[in-house]
């Protein structure tokens, strides 16, 4: 089987089909080693369940509200009953969680209600320790690895996911895989806006991730849901890194205007938040900033040795460029540029509680994947599910590469180095986002929207003209395209959606009510017979927990899942253990 | 198309004087493969101002040779 993407999810994956005999191909457009969002590491987890601390219900519940009621909660929940598990899993890689003198994690609040943020004190190691896993001596027969190779396409054949088409971006050959399953797990669409700076490759989101899997999985006839409910969040001004209220909050540090008085009641990063922070940042009490100045020296130096070192350790460059120092100077925030990604709020591609996406033989796992809220441990969770499913469904294996799939993608490849004249990436790229930003950010509108869809209509052909010289230049020019697809996405899903909802991630200016009459249901969209983008509805589907204080607008009763016995006990930790290992 | 030559400060920068040659430790870290080993010179550089400024380029470099600074128009 194939895995595109080598971060978090494309990991887990690999190493779980391995572990069950698969054997897997891993393609990375960098470098494993440290590639993904997770880049240099992270400072720990948001979405811990764990056992005594927090109930999968309570989690599961809490997402759905935060997601105003549109989740499939059975994917939700698979987060929330296995998240325990791959924290052991992850343990006895080398990752370590914080504990309390007790011996017991020391998960953290900053959800509304429960406790799910638990630090990861060497989390610069993470992917160190992935990759050493993924290196091991059992692992080494089942798994191949391809750095610096970029899959543009997969290949499908009557229907079925059956390989891909991608190139060594370094030499430029062509490769072509056959594949008996295919797992993408490429991030999240993070090159979509552009930051205020102009700053391309400034974004919030690692900018390697340029969407390439929405795009692939779009054009490999998949279904993609909630593209309109937009990824935007509150971040540093000028630097792309969180303020980050979930570390500086257990300290003693939090959101203020410019009056110093708090404006949020929650810090968790939702729709609703961010509405709130875009209203302040827009009244006579903007700007807005992270205020921590009145915090004890030592305590500012505790948050300095975790802010500034793992997650984004140019932090402290950034404060140090303008004389700043969390002692004298509050932070001052801003808002994102939009993207898309299930991690943060819940944009991607279309999966079951199986990791399946609508295209049999194809699958998707992480910050692609719409699984609302999922973080790091969904992704880590959602990959160990992916690939178990992956590896037991193989059937694509021996399938011939349909040829004019092949050759299409050798032309999206390879044109512009027959065009060597043609308009160069960075200049197209920076119009295409300029235009993203001017006619997609919330508030959206209709007019607003429709201009920026004719825009990027318009722009095909400004794209099919783009010209490069070097493999590297041929990577760039390819992304573009993955950006133009997800551009038309946004844009045509947040058309269709005609309501406000998600707080900022969805404001529709020209529909400002929630409209639970006729939107209580997932919007939809795949390519359709004719090769244009076909959107649609699907209902939500009946609950599995209860929610306490949200009612269903549409009176579906909930449908209970048998729960499985709890993962706490040692007999089920020990026989977790063999599986994984 | 007209081929421009423009001066432009780039994020990461490499001091020759410390890089091992040949050493493609940083080239092979970058995420967005912006790093490249200057075949006169043998010493690595930043050739194409594409950067995150995430900083596993300067983490691995095993003499400290690599410095990553805000782009310029973040800074």
């Amino acid at each position: 089987m194939l895995v595109v993407g080598g971060g978090t999810a494309g990991t887990m994956a690999t190493l779980t089909a391995a572990g069950q005999g698969a054997r897997v191909l891993l393609m990375e457009k960098a470098h494993v080693r440290h590639s993904g969002s997770l880049a240099m590491g992270m400072d720990g987890v948001n979405n811990a369940v764990i056992p005594g601390k927090a109930t999968p219900e309570e989690y599961v519940a809490e997402i759905t509200v935060a997601n105003d009621g549109i989740v499939n909660q059975r994917t939700v929940y698979q987060t929330a009953t296995r998240g325990f598990d791959m924290i052991r899993r992850l343990e006895r890689y080398g990752v370590k969680f914080e504990k309390d003198e007790h011996d017991e994690y020391a998960v953290r609040q900053v959800h509304r209600s429960g406790r799910y943020v638990l630090p990861m004190p060497e989390g610069r190691d993470v992917k160190k320790v992935l990759y050493r896993a993924l290196r091991g001596r059992d692992m080494r027969p089942l798994v191949q690895i391809e750095n610096r190779v970029m899959p543009v396409r997969v290949l499908t054949s009557g229907g079925r996911a059956v390989g891909a088409v991608g190139f060594d971006t370094r030499d430029g050959s062509l490769v072509t895989v056959r594949a008996g399953a295919v797992v993408l797990a490429t991030g999240a669409s993070g090159r979509l806006g552009l930051p205020a700076s102009g700053y391309l490759y400034g974004t919030y989101e690692n900018p390697a991730n340029a969407g390439d899997g929405y795009s692939m999985a779009y054009h490999a006839g998949a279904e993609l849901t909630g593209i309109e409910c937009f990824q935007v969040n509150p971040l540093i001004k000028d630097y792309n890194g969180p303020a980050c209220a979930y570390v500086a909050n257990p300290f003693g540090g939090y959101t203020v205007n410019s009056e110093g008085n708090r404006f949020v009641d929650s810090d968790y990063w939702s729709g609703h938040m961010m509405a709130e922070v875009k209203r302040e940042l827009d009244s006579a009490r903007g700007p807005i900033y992270l205020k921590l100045s009145h915090l004890p020296d030592s305590t500012i130096s505790k948050i300095e040795s975790i802010l500034h070192v793992t997650e984004r350790p140019t932090r402290g460059t950034f404060h140090a460029n303008r004389q700043h120092d969390y002692r004298t100077h509050d932070v001052e925030m801003h808002v994102s540029e939009i993207g898309l990604c299930s991690g943060h709020s819940s944009s991607g591609v279309w999966v079951d509680e199986n990791a399946a996406t609508t295209v049999p033989g194809l699958f998707a796992a992480g910050d692609l994947a719409c699984v609302p809220h999922n973080y790091m441990v969904g992704a880590f969770v959602f990959g160990e599910i992916a690939g178990t499913s992956a590896a037991a469904d193989v059937d694509g294996a021996g399938a011939p590469l349909p040829e004019d799939q092949v050759l299409e993608a050798h032309e999206l490849i390879y044109r512009p180095l027959s065009q060597p004249d043609g308009p160069p990436q960075p200049q197209v790229e920076y119009k295409l986002r300029r235009f993203v930003n001017d006619y997609l950010q919330p508030p959206k509108t209709e007019r607003y929207m429709e201009t920026g869809l004719e825009s990027f209509q318009r722009m095909k052909r400004e794209i099919q003209f783009m010209g490069a010289r070097t493999p590297h230049e041929l990577m760039r020019t390819v992304e573009v395209s993955f950006i133009r697809d997800c551009a038309e996405m946004a844009a045509r899903a947040s058309l269709y959606r005609t309501e406000s909802r998600w707080g900022l991630y969805h404001q529709r200016a020209d529909f400002p009510e929630r409209d639970d009459e006729n939107w209580f249901c997932h919007v939809n969209l795949r390519k359709g017979d004719r090769g244009d983008m076909e959107l649609l509805t699907r209902p939500v589907a009946p609950y599995v927990v209860d929610v306490p204080g949200f009612t269903r607008p549409d009176g579906v009763e909930p449908e209970p899942v048998e729960r499985a016995e709890s993962s706490d006990t040692a007999e089920n930790v020990a026989n977790a253990a063999v599986i994984s290992w | 198309m007209a081929l421009v030559t423009q001066r432009t400060d780039v994020p990461v920068t490499i001091d020759p004087e410390l890089c091992i040659d040949n050493c493609t430790l940083c080239v092979d870290m970058c995420p967005l493969d912006s790093l490249a080993i200057d075949p006169a010179s043998g010493k690595a550089y930043m050739y194409v101002d594409e950067c995150w400024y995430c900083g596993p380029c300067a983490a691995r470099c095993p003499v400290g040779a690599v410095t990553v600074n805000i782009p310029l128009l973040l800074r």
